[in-house]
């Protein structure tokens, strides 16, 4: 049924009787289950994918792994566009649609690819060079330009429907790669008794096995695989996580794991799209397997150059045959493997081997050439490979140009680098070795074992039973000991591995055509020299000079060459140049699962008191505290937030409001020592305040700046509440139980946070009384029997209350503390009682505003910059006794005409109004950092002075009252003339809450 | 990160608020102290290298203050007690 022009009628894991839909670039063309969009693409002869990052040039599949640093494409549509995805890694699934990035108007077709032609214009470092001067035209002519120019896929420019999960693994041992070593370890580890957690970036286990033509007791690699998969998912103690990339290792065993749920569904039906794991482990064994190295040469990035390992992947897993008349490039024996695959599929297949003998040539056929101390030197063709010049390597110069030999497909290998991202993650670094001309992980370091590909370990049957060493010493360190023997599979159809490396061709065989170094980036063996000759040429500096390995693929084909290069360039060995460090992520992650739930509404929690349906009913508009959602103002008919604000301050100034402070923090404290724990914490002494008592506290930090402010009530002998700001409420408790356990751990003292337990309602203005006495039962709110500041208890409705003469609006006031399951019902009956007098419910702003009128400091004045002498509460602060804060308050410069001090501000005229943060000056066109005198801090519109108010912080303030200075804000372009007052504007003497 | 708290086992550092420098030690005699100790007490760290006695607040288990030492540089942890006096493990 299928059309595919490259798929071959059989070999492979594709599933050939059913047909899979996709379109690329809106083109229709068909896959199997078991291709990825790459295996599907060349399987139609697709080769073309994308379109190189600086110069445009026409660009293939180059691997079929996440390594890959052409083939990117933007998968789906809307929320749901994707961009920069590896077409090696995405699953196929009918109905998929993917766009090739980075060409304009059409892939075939890009008129970006001038760029190639002006090589010689954009050098490495060529954006330092060029676009210093002059200054303004950076961000408004060459960064727009630039950013169209060079770049990768958009983003999406919808929000992203699906959803993702965050969660947490425990194991004893995490296996990173279910490739041979991987299995083998993880059933080591899991024979012994300990709890494995293995995890594998694929849809099905075994690594490279299904790769390769080989046996392993006596089945194909992928059947070997499955079936000791099957045996480990049959144990308890075993988790397989598939389709699941570790990409990072962080502090304390603790590790990073994407899980692609439903990617490959195409539709996530109710699932998951993706899952973020948080693994811990108690070992780590790293059988994360090796990556492929490019060999470099004049236009080494012609569509149809691909990796060895990579063409002989598409050939045995997905039967398809990426090329007919195949030249192998090598330095090494692996490659032998794919010639000798790729012949046996019928291609016509030549070897170009830079050394002089290989081992790996007796597997060969008989029809394959091979031409030993030869490079490919140069290739044509342009939007495919259709040629390449052979040279011998020390010959002379008379063969370049010699005649170009036909070809359709490239494979390249320069050698193996061992994966030990993971084990660098922490800072360790690699050493070099010379045996496999590749960088590995000698010692993993504590709790880490590496196995297989990733130690370096190229020869299948020493990497497994290495591995099984691994597995069991793993194990061993978690207190499980392994029984018998390990178990290893009889092996056939192995090769030894050779490699001599080859990091760029002399001199006399570069043509001068681009040699792409790192093909994500752009950069190439001619930048690095030129970052060498400028200085430039330290690994870490050359990376930032070039650009080079710092695309999406981090380098993970490009490093070692370009550190290959560089070495040579500087006369030295690779061990002495050391590598740029490794860093998390290995293989992106999407923001989304970043996120995870942490989205929108579920972005945080939201508190709610217990009137919170009250307030909904009776049209309060909400506003943030924090977690908490808190009435701001009740608008009624068509009232705007001003005349709702002023008609509920008037309300409460003139006859009774009722205000929600759930949200205040709220701490009960018990033991013989309450009180005087409580000494130590605030300015003011508590101990001996009577019981039935409250007064206003100020808490300091030690460096003598305030901390936070409340009140603190004594309920009993040994027995205190205390309440204290919404915003400081965790702070406060975190500063109490430090202060208690560190400090004064000998005091008898007990607190608990109860801010939850009670909710609480401010009752305030000149009827409160009358409301109040009419509801409470069993407690007498006369003056004489409840002054001010007094506590007590009673019921309401029958529910237990506590009830507080504390005033913040200044007006005769009660706080109503009842348990939060009757603060609805207390709340309702108080609404009920005060009918009669106009109770009007009010909300946060109007609370500000009174608290303004009064000259009480709140947030904005408690910025972690005042001191209680700034804030004009000095006298508060206790010369008798031994309290957080105390000691520093009297050192120099806390004291004296410098200190911002708390005053109150008038416009002066009528029309004035303020803006929070403006600055005062004494002349408006000052400018400069010692123009400003201070700043507003809290500015309102009070009713009951008719006319905006503001409290600020003024140098010496409290010496220059009557003053007249400009409020200025050039950010909303205000500038109002103001005369310094006394912050307190409405009766000074505190006449109206003791009536 | 992870923090093994001695009453909750091992926790993720989310659970967790860093409280400073634990080699420092508020003045027992405040008064006779001297504007010099309190300053040493208040602003002065040192902030090595390497081995670190530091505070932490096991906000969302126990509640109890501990003293972890860790190294700055690996954020390998060494030891972890509780930081209340007569709490504290093999008390020296």
């Amino acid at each position: 049924m299928s059309r595919q022009s490259h798929r071959l009628p059989e070999g492979g894991l594709v599933e050939r009787s059913r047909a899979l839909r996709f379109t690329f670039d809106g083109r229709a063309l068909t896959g199997h289950p078991g291709d990825t969009l790459a295996s599907a693409l060349l399987a139609n002869g697709v080769h073309l994918t994308g379109r190189g990052f600086k110069y445009h040039r026409p660009r293939g599949i180059y691997t079929a792994g996440p390594e890959e640093p052409n083939a990117l494409v933007t998968l789906g549509r809307g929320g749901r566009s994707e961009p920069n995805v590896p077409a090696t890694t995405i699953e196929l699934f009918d109905g998929l649609e993917a766009r090739s990035q980075n060409r304009w108007p059409s892939l075939g077709f890009d008129l970006m690819a001038v760029t190639s032609a002006l090589k010689p214009f954009f050098p490495a470092g060529f954006y330092y060079k060029t676009f210093m001067w002059p200054r303004a035209f950076w961000y408004r002519l060459y960064e727009p330009i630039i950013r169209r120019a060079a770049g990768l896929g958009r983003l999406a420019d919808a929000p992203d429907p699906d959803r993702y999960e965050h969660g947490h693994l425990h194991a004893d041992v995490l296996v990173a790669g279910a490739g041979p070593a991987g299995l083998v370890a993880a059933r080591e580890a899991a024979r012994a008794g300990a709890r494995v957690l293995l995890v594998d970036e694929r849809a099905e286990p075994g690594g490279h096995l299904a790769d390769e033509q080989l046996e392993i007791d006596g089945k194909g690699g992928a059947a070997w695989a499955g079936a000791v998969a099957g045996e480990l998912g049959g144990m308890e103690n075993v988790r397989i996580l598939a389709r699941t990339s570790v990409f990072g290792r962080y502090d304390g065993m603790t590790f990073g794991a994407l899980e692609r749920v439903s990617d490959h569904l195409g539709e996530t039906g109710g699932l998951p799209r993706q899952r973020f794991w948080t693994i811990h482990a108690k070992q780590f064994i790293c059988a994360a397997g090796a990556i492929e190295r490019p060999l470099i040469f004049a236009n080494n990035d012609r569509p149809g150059i691909m990796l060895a390992g990579a063409a002989r992947s598409y050939l045995n897993r997905y039967g398809v045959l990426p090329g007919r008349e195949v030249l192998v490039f090598t330095n090494n024996d692996d490659a032998y493997l794919t010639a000798r695959d790729l012949a046996r599929a019928g291609a016509a297949v030549a070897v170009v081997d830079t050394r002089e003998k290989a081992a790996g040539a007796e597997m060969l056929p008989a029809s394959v050439d091979v031409h030993y101390g030869h490079a490919i030197i140069d290739t044509g063709g342009r939007k495919h490979v259709h040629s390449a010049i052979i040279a011998p390597l020390n010959g002379d110069a008379g063969h370049i140009g010699g005649q170009p030999r036909r070809c359709d497909l490239i494979c390249i290998s320069g050698g193996w680098n061992p994966t030990t991202h993971l084990l660098s993650h922490l800072g360790r670094k690699p050493a070099w070795d010379n045996a496999i001309a590749a960088y590995t992980m000698p010692d993993p370091g504590e709790g880490a074992h590496v196995a297989g590909g990733a130690a370096g370990i190229f020869d299948l049957g020493s990497a497994l039973s290495d591995a099984a060493g691994a597995g069991r010493n793993a194990a061993g360190a978690c207190g499980f000991r392994a029984r018998g023997k390990a178990i290893l599979p009889a092996l056939e159809g192995t090769q030894a591995y050779g490699v001599t490396p080859l990091w760029r061709l002399p001199q006399e065989l570069s043509s001068g055509a681009k040699s792409f170094v790192d093909l994500q980036n752009d950069v190439t063996v001619c930048d690095l020299e030129l970052a060498q000759r400028e200085g430039f040429g330290h690994a870490d500096q050359a990376k930032r000079y070039t650009t080079l390995g710092m695309a999406t693929d981090q380098g993970k084909l490009s490093n070692v060459n370009a550190l290959g290069i560089l070495a040579e360039l500087q006369g030295r060995t690779l061990d002495e140049t050391g590598t740029t460090t490794f860093r998390p992520l290995y293989s992106a992650v999407a923001l989304g699962a970043l996120a995870g739930q942490r989205r929108a509404g579920e972005f945080a929690p939201v508190r709610y008191s217990a009137m919170q349906d009250w307030h909904e009913k009776h049209g309060a508009v909400f506003t943030q505290a924090g977690l908490w959602m808190r009435p701001y103002y009740y608008p009624r008919g068509g009232e705007d937030f001003a005349a709702a604000v002023n008609r509920e301050v008037t309300a409460v100034r003139t006859r009774v409001g009722m205000v929600d402070v759930s949200t205040l923090g709220k701490i009960e404290l018990k033991g013989p020592d309450a009180g005087a724990f409580l000494d130590r914490l605030y300015t003011g002494g508590f101990s001996k305040m009577k019981i039935g008592r409250a007064r206003y506290g100020v808490m300091l930090r030690e460096d003598a700046m305030v901390f936070d402010d409340g009140t603190v009530s004594r309920l009993a002998e040994n027995h205190y509440f205390i309440t204290v700001t919404t915003a400081n409420a965790a702070a406060v408790m975190r500063h109490m139980e430090f202060c208690h356990q560190v400090h004064w751990s000998k005091l008898d003292v007990q607190f608990c946070s109860v801010s939850e337990a009670w909710s609480a309602m401010a009752v305030a203005g000149p009827e409160s009384r009358d409301v109040l006495s009419s509801v409470v039962e069993g407690l007498n709110l006369s003056n004489e029997a409840f002054p001010v500041l007094s506590v007590g208890e009673g019921t309401i409705g029958g529910a237990f209350a506590r009830v507080f003469r504390i005033s913040f609006s200044g007006e005769l006031a009660y706080e109503v503390y009842t348990p939060a399951g009757h603060g609805a019902g207390v709340w309702q009956a108080i609404f009920e009682a005060g009918r009669s007098s106009g109770l009007t419910p009010y909300g946060t702003e109007a609370m500000t505003v009174m608290r303004t009128e009064k000259g009480h400091v709140a947030g904005p004045e408690l910025d972690g910059r005042t001191t209680a002498g700034d804030l004009g509460l000095g006298r508060m602060m206790s010369a008798k006794k031994d309290y957080v804060g105390r000691w520093l308050a009297m050192r120099e410069g806390l004291e004296g005409a410098n200190r911002l001090q708390l005053v109150g501000l008038r416009p002066v005229g009528e029309e004035g109004s303020f803006v929070k943060g403006a600055h005062l000056v004494t002349d408006p066109r000052a400018t400069g950092p010692d123009a400003s005198q201070g700043h507003v801090t809290s500015a309102v519109h009070s009713p009951t002075c008719d006319g905006f108010i503001a409290l600020a912080l003024l140098k010496d303030g409290r010496a220059r009252m009557g003053e007249r200075l400009f409020a200025v804000s050039p950010l909303h372009g205000e500038e109002v003339e103001v005369e310094v007052t006394d912050p307190v504007f409405v009766d000074p003497q505190g006449e109206r809450m003791r009536v | 990160m992870r923090i093994a708290c001695p009453w909750c086992g091992p926790r993720p550092l989310s659970e967790f608020t860093y409280g400073g420098d634990a080699a420092k030690t508020r003045p027992k005699a405040p008064e006779a102290a001297g504007l010099e100790t309190w300053m040493d007490y208040v602003y002065l760290r040192k902030n090595p290298a390497g081995r670190h006695r530091e505070y932490w607040h096991h906000g969302s288990g126990c509640r109890c203050w501990l003293i972890v030492t860790r190294d700055t540089v690996t954020h390998e942890i060494e030891h972890v007690a509780l930081a209340a006096p007569q709490m504290r493990e093999g008390k020296k």
